[in-house]
């Protein structure tokens, strides 16, 4: 490929073609695929508009090179084509005519009359943690733009909802381009710092830590203090005398706590600095922090007050850990009721240890969402179900670059794909702005024929070798189910 | 580097999808099965028979202005090029760059009509069309706001017994550049070609020369082979005032008018903003309701 800049104004030549455009710096060739990224020539285009790919040619079939048809979805040894690279039609928008074929409202093609817009895409973030991110349907930002809000939390993580078509296309121009930039990155499992009106800041990348208001996550708690007192309680009975769960939301004390009552715990005389909630429950038992159990605590008995002397005895035993087993303490009461730290138990050791195993790696997560109806209720197809049901009837199998898609049920094909399993660099953008994600349909080659395929036009795989990448993938994905 | 062309059928199985370099081409036909295997056969085999080499090889020639007494191309197609903006070329500057997407459009078309029996047939390169159509059949254009919206903003019925074989869009948020501002102008003509041409010209003359309003560069500040050279190129438009878009829009109504009474064009449609002018003879509908022949667009036909 001809990519050395000439030396004025680094504007290279492409020899995609005989037309051999010269291109400048951030600048595309004529047929917006090919363009000049600082002085190399790239190609922009390998990755299928999603509902360009589902009204102008979505189908990617695969064929096996040599051999005949086994009738498997996909052949052995698993090469997938994907719609990266496949290329796509949006580049001729001029100004985006579309023709739609024939028969809906008795319309034969339909000349589009301003720039296409794709913007009914997204992305979910689940971030792994329990620091307060800020409030539900508070505005997320990045760069001082809207892009999303907090939506609800689930368990031991907080959700974000990202993009859409409001924040891309319904607000400012840099709103939109803002937006647009988060979404790519994202996607692209690169890190975006977002911030969150009346909350935190955090950096998100999706398969990392989440890193909030500047302090890395390392794991998910397997629950609060309470709750894993509730989850070890058993384990726990006969082998001490008490233990306490430190956590900055609710710190949970066996003997106190409805699992100890119901084994039969006694008593331990122990007093909790913080708020009472319910029984063996107290909040706010420290402040906030990077310690023990998200409080901010390096000392556990901080959070204790004196044992009452009615009812604590020396002897006794206690284990103090925190809710993701990383920090942990065994203690005995002296003859003054004061507790001196000793060597863990084995066993005791055992129970921290499971309380750590339960505690996954806090991680960001990311899956993209995006939606085909659009196009397919422009009528695409000349029955505009049919492409839905064929999905649905998982007769097409859909997948994103490869990777498996959850597709929602209802009208449309709106699908979800994580975007670690993508290939690098897998999504792109136009300026609409809008995102640019692969999409394959894929069907067997019967179905294919059963769909008035022209058989004749179908291309062997090896003949897209060369201008096409092909992507390697472990284990061929799940058939779709069974034809009925 | 080793190219190659792109020969696929799209979603539905029946819209064969041609694609090399620049050429990006839907086509569909109806007739009966073999008729159809022959004319894709015929146009697959066309497309692929050295169709961008030919153009890529007179290219120096074809990027530069017209000249409208003679004509020093050989390519069948970009002769067709050339005939097609000649007309224009001796009031303003264009090149036969101008009328390639409707050229293109046409040859396939003409091979596949060639080579098979049809009743119709249409070739979409990029939203510059060519039409065919046998004794009592007819297409329905459509224009639209957006590729997925569900309604339609107008529509335009093209019968057999018309001279209308081309349909082709201009403006300026496509790939190729625009010295006016209009978001689109739609035209109907003998061939795509013409179209093609034609509403270059037109969507150039949507104007507002000066305003402060509309940001431009020099064509080849952004491509430099392009055939617009220096001129200045629409990038951006921002507010216009009700009287700016309609004066706008009735500058390009004013040459759509003359194209139209030398016989150039069958009908155009203007688009900018919310406003739309019809030029032409031909029944142009909103969806349910008649078209006004100008004014803003109902609200139900925006909002698709």
């Amino acid at each position: 490929m001809l990519t050395e800049p000439t030396a004025a104004d680094d504007k290279i030549r492409c020899d995609a073609c005989p037309v051999m455009c010269y291109i400048k710096p951030g600048a595309a060739g004529a047929c917006d695929r090919y363009a000049n990224h600082d002085g190399r020539l790239v190609r922009v285009d390998p990755h299928i508009l999603l509902e360009r790919t589902v009204s102008h040619g979505g189908r990617l079939v695969p064929f096996q090179a040599t051999g005949d048809w086994d009738g498997k979805i996909v052949h052995e040894p698993s090469l997938f084509v994907t719609a990266i690279g496949a290329g796509t039609t949006y580049p001729d928008y001029k100004p985006a005519p579309f023709i739609v074929s024939s028969e809906i409202d008795g319309v034969d093609m339909v000349t589009v009359v301003t720039e296409g817009i794709f913007s009914y895409c997204g992305v979910k973030v689940k971030i792994d943690t329990d620091r307060y991110l800020g409030p539900e349907t508070a505005t997320v930002r990045a760069q001082g733009e809207a892009i999303g809000h907090v939506t609800t939390s689930e368990y031991g993580s907080q959700m974000l909802s990202l993009g859409g078509v409001h924040h891309l296309t319904g607000g400012s121009k840099k709103e939109g381009r803002v937006t647009c930039d988060a979404l790519m990155d994202l996607s692209n499992c690169k890190p975006v710092e977002l911030t969150i009106d009346g909350g935190a800041t955090v950096v998100v990348q999706a398969g990392h830590a989440p890193v909030v208001n500047g302090v890395a996550e390392e794991r998910m708690r397997v629950g609060c203090g309470s709750a894993t007192i509730g989850m070890f309680a058993k384990q726990w009975l006969g082998k001490v005398d008490e233990v306490v769960v430190v956590d900055d939301h609710i710190t949970g004390v066996l003997s106190e706590h409805q699992a100890g009552k119901l084994l039969d715990i006694a008593d331990t005389g122990i007093k909790m600095k913080g708020r009472r909630s319910t029984p063996g429950r107290y909040f706010q038992v420290a402040e906030p922090g990077t310690g023990w159990g998200g409080t901010k605590i390096s000392d556990p008995l901080s959070v204790l007050g004196p044992f009452d002397a009615k009812k604590a005895r020396p002897g006794m035993t206690m284990l103090m850990v925190s809710t993701t087993g990383e920090h942990a303490a065994f203690y005995e009461l002296d003859e003054a009721l004061k507790p001196v730290e000793k060597q863990i138990p084995a066993e005791l050791q055992l129970s921290v240890e499971r309380i750590q195993e339960n505690c996954e790696p806090a991680l960001c997560t990311v899956l993209f969402m995006a939606g085909a109806g659009g196009s397919l209720r422009a009528g695409v197809t000349d029955n505009p179900v049919r492409l839905t049901r064929s999905v649905k009837d998982a007769l097409t199998r859909v997948t994103s670059g490869g990777a498996p898609v959850y597709v929602w049920p209802g009208g449309g094909i709106t699908f979800m794909v994580d975007v670690t399993r993508l290939p690098a660099g897998a999504f792109g953008y136009v300026p609409t702005p809008a995102l640019v994600a692969p999409i394959e349909f894929t069907l067997r080659l019967s179905d294919y024929a059963a769909l008035g395929g022209h058989m004749d036009h179908v291309r062997p795989l090896a003949s897209l070798k060369g201008n096409t990448e092909t992507l390697q993938i472990s284990s061929p994905p799940s058939a779709p189910g069974r034809r009925p | 580097m080793t190219r190659t062309p792109l020969i696929r059928f799209l979603a539905d199985g029946r819209r064969l999808n041609l694609q090399d370099g620049p050429i990006d081409l839907i086509v569909e036909a109806s007739g009966s099965p073999a008729n159809l295997r022959a004319a894709y056969a015929a146009a697959s085999h066309r497309f692929t028979d050295g169709l961008l080499d030919e153009l890529c090889r007179e290219l120096p020639l074809l990027r530069q202005a017209a000249d409208p007494a003679r004509c020093l191309l050989q390519g069948k197609v970009a002769r067709r090029m050339h005939d097609a903006v000649a007309p224009f070329a001796a009031g303003c500057f264009i090149t036969p760059m101008a009328a390639v997407a409707g050229a293109v459009a046409e040859e396939i078309l003409r091979a596949m009509v060639e080579g098979a029996r049809l009743d119709r047939a249409y070739v979409n390169n990029g939203g510059d069309i060519a039409l065919h159509l046998a004794n009592g059949e007819q297409f329905t254009v459509g224009l639209a706001d957006l590729p997925d919206a569900s309604g339609l903003l107008r529509t335009m019925v093209v019968h057999a017994d018309d001279p209308t074989r081309g349909v082709a869009t201009s403006g300026r948020h496509g790939r190729s550049f625009s010295l006016g501002i209009a978001d689109a102008v739609t035209v109907l003509a003998r061939t795509a070609s013409q179209a093609d041409a034609a509403a270059t010209i037109i969507a150039n003359a949507v104007d507002l020369p000066g305003h402060s309003a509309v940001t431009r560069r020099p064509a080849c500040d952004l491509q430099p082979d392009n055939d617009l050279g220096t001129r200045l190129v629409t990038r951006d438009v921002g507010a216009l005032s009700g009287g700016e878009i309609e004066d706008a829009l009735e500058a390009g109504a004013a040459s759509a008018r003359e194209l139209l009474a030398a016989g150039l064009i069958d009908g155009a449609a203007l688009r900018l903003r919310d406003e739309m002018i019809v030029v032409g003879t031909k029944t142009v509908e909103l969806p349910g309701l008649r078209a006004p022949l100008r004014g803003p667009v109902a609200e139900g036909g925006l909002h698709v």
